[in-house]
């Protein structure tokens, strides 16, 4: 480990990341729109941190974090890890950056393979790092499953044995065979029980003082994101709406979309009611519009120019960041 | 090795065939077909081709429950004096190797070119499909005629009769490789968007290895059920071929050849030297069909798992 002094160093730097889909229609797939599904999104994750990353379904989310994995190739702007902007690379040049950032996915029935046993998976990750097959890579492997607490009998089963949370700490291990120092967490809980996702979370929090690993945690549950992460940024088609950290975001929140969700989180003493902001339902198709603010038609709190104007991420305080009007004038 | 014993021994593969009479009884069939034909130099009363052991003066006759028939020759003679059951056991045997030779030939053009387009995608997508449309669009007959004109010219007619077999084999493996290519495309674009896939490329692993370790053996089920309805169609081109007289020369009959030599001599009466190798091919065949049948049906998850 190194020293306390360089954990405030930047591990991951995503800068006015822009990725937009075409929407093709008609017989000769004519490009008919494009579908902003990350529109100037940037943030930072501190080595050894976490960044939850949050927004309803649809909003861009898993967008962002496969063009961070580099599944996607992003259209605009910068994604710098430890230095080199890896956006621009190459799949050659990328190569050995690759096992530096790992993901953990949403479904845990996908993302194993159906043929391969739970051990074969996690090798994999041992065989890039150049582990040969024999002894030591039986070490690796069963180290690894004591790290994710499975009993080292159970490399040799197929993925379909195995529980939802069985198969989600599999895929914790086999991310993590490669020694990455950012994990992304895409949802990694939102399939599971409730009682297991505390497990999952409590592993995973685990790991992270164990290993001094950084998470970009995306998930559309506020509580789970308030217990895990130091920063919060909170996004909304295709941009993020605010950013602060966690504690900051919850005292507060200054976006009215923030402040909504925030409102809905269920409160767990009996009787004491918050105002719960209800907000219309979103009937427009405005992912495709980058005129105005993306909020607009939903929010409480619009005028005339939130519709044609676009708005700046704008700073209101310590590290906290605000993409509308009013809450900067405040 | 054990291990996967035990596991086969609980699987849904094998409580399925043992629920099912028709798989059974084809199984035991095709088993019984194929055990025959590669034991044919012990099983086989004569050797059909070694000219010492034919006589002339034995052509044409009936099979032993026909009067003029005689014990020696159970199913007959062909028009040579050929022991018909011995010449069908052997006929049955270059049908089985050319069957499951061209099979193979298809399979492993077709999973090469499927792999690499399902995941490649794009122009190599495009080019390598076309490609194997336009093989498609060629009727196999036609590059069967091609192909052996060819041949003749290169190498003579006199040595065809050695080269007859893996000819057969080219002729009918490059004809149908396509199907192969077509189904394995479809389930690779089906497999390479999965999660299980992106972790793998996330970790590092190269797109060779992603291929052939990870999304091949999530083909091999839809490969497994067109392989057994395929080894079927190439008997019975290659039967068809033969019956053309574009397949295997009369010396060394498959039984195509030898249902084609019978056809001849049919309305003269002989009509067993037909009838009996038609059946066997028809057994043969349809014994494969009906456990590719089945095959299916369990390998198809959609089917059984609703």
């Amino acid at each position: 480990m190194e020293s306390k002094s360089k954990n405030k160093q930047i591990i991951l730097r995503v800068q006015n990341l822009k990725k937009y889909f075409p929407i093709r229609r008609g017989f000769f797939q004519k490009i008919a729109g494009w579908v902003e599904a990350v529109d100037d999104v940037s943030f930072e994750i501190e080595e050894g941190k976490t960044l939850g990353l949050v927004g309803e379904s649809g909003c861009g989310k898993t967008t962002v974090a496969r063009l961070i994995l580099k599944l996607l190739e992003p259209d605009q702007g910068k994604i710098i890890f430890r230095g080199t902007n890896i956006g621009k690379l190459t799949e050659k040049d990328m190569k050995p950056l690759r096992k530096e950032i790992q993901i953990v996915f949403q479904d845990p029935f996908g993302s194993l393979n159906p043929r391969m046993t739970a051990g074969l998976s996690i090798e994999e990750g041992l065989r890039i790092l150049g582990i040969k097959k024999g002894k030591r890579r039986k070490e690796r492997l069963e180290k690894l499953l004591k790290m994710v607490e499975m009993s080292p009998d159970t490399a040799d089963r197929y993925p379909h044995e195995f529980s939802g949370g069985q198969r989600q700490r599999i895929c914790i291990a086999r991310a993590l065979s490669v020694d990455p120092s950012l994990v992304v967490c895409d949802e990694p809980i939102s399939a599971l029980d409730v009682s297991i996702q505390a497990q999952i979370i409590n592993l995973l929090k685990d790991l992270q003082n164990r290993l001094g690993l950084s998470y970009l945690f995306i998930s559309h549950d506020l509580n789970v994101v308030s217990y895990l992460c130091s920063t919060i940024s909170v996004m909304y088609k295709g941009r993020i709406m605010e950013s602060a950290p966690a504690e900051e975001l919850f005292e507060n929140p200054c976006h009215p979309y923030t402040i909504s969700l925030l409102s809905a989180i269920p409160d767990p003493v009996p009787g004491r009611r918050r105002k719960i902001e209800l907000l219309e339902p979103d009937l427009s198709d405005s992912l495709m519009t980058s005129k105005g603010c993306r909020f607009q038609g939903r929010c409480p709190i619009e005028e005339p120019r939130c519709l044609e104007e676009k708005i700046g991420f704008e700073k209101v305080g310590e590290k906290h960041f605000v993409r509308c009007w009013k809450a900067v004038k405040k | 090795m054990n291990r996967s014993w035990q596991r086969f021994k609980k699987s849904y593969l094998l409580y399925s065939f043992k629920q099912d009479w028709v798989a059974i009884a084809s199984f035991i069939v095709l088993v019984s077909l194929i055990l025959i034909s590669i034991t044919a130099p012990f099983i086989a009363p004569y050797n059909p081709y070694d000219p010492l052991s034919i006589d002339i003066m034995n052509s044409e006759i009936p099979p032993a429950w026909i009067e003029e028939g005689t014990k020696a020759f159970i199913f007959g003679t062909d028009i040579q004096g050929r022991d018909l059951l011995s010449t069908m056991i052997y006929g049955l045997r270059l049908s089985v190797i050319i069957g499951i030779g061209a099979v193979f030939l298809q399979a492993f053009l077709g999973i090469s070119v499927g792999l690499t387009a399902g995941y490649i995608g794009g122009k190599v997508d495009a080019v390598l499909m076309r490609m194997a449309d336009i093989q498609l669009s060629f009727p196999y007959l036609m590059v069967a005629i091609f192909i052996s004109a060819i041949f003749q010219v290169v190498f003579g007619i006199g040595r065809f009769e050695e080269l007859a077999v893996p000819l057969l084999v080219v002729i009918i493996g490059l004809a149908e490789w396509p199907v192969y290519a077509r189904t394995v495309r479809a389930s690779v674009m089906g497999e390479k968007n999965k999660e299980y896939v992106e972790a793998a490329r996330v970790i590092g692993l190269s797109r060779k290895i992603i291929m052939v370790r990870h999304i091949l053996p999530n083909t091999m089920t839809s490969v497994l059920v067109i392989s057994t309805i395929q080894v079927a169609n190439a008997v019975m081109s290659e039967a068809a071929l033969s019956f053309l007289g574009l397949g295997m020369p009369v010396t060394k009959p498959s039984l195509g050849s030898l249902i084609k030599s019978g056809f001849e001599y049919i309305f003269s009466g002989s009509w067993w030297i037909t009838f009996f190798p038609g059946i066997v091919l028809i057994v043969f065949v349809l014994v494969i069909n009906l456990l590719g049948d089945w095959l299916r049906d369990v390998l198809n998850p959609k089917l059984y798992k609703g």
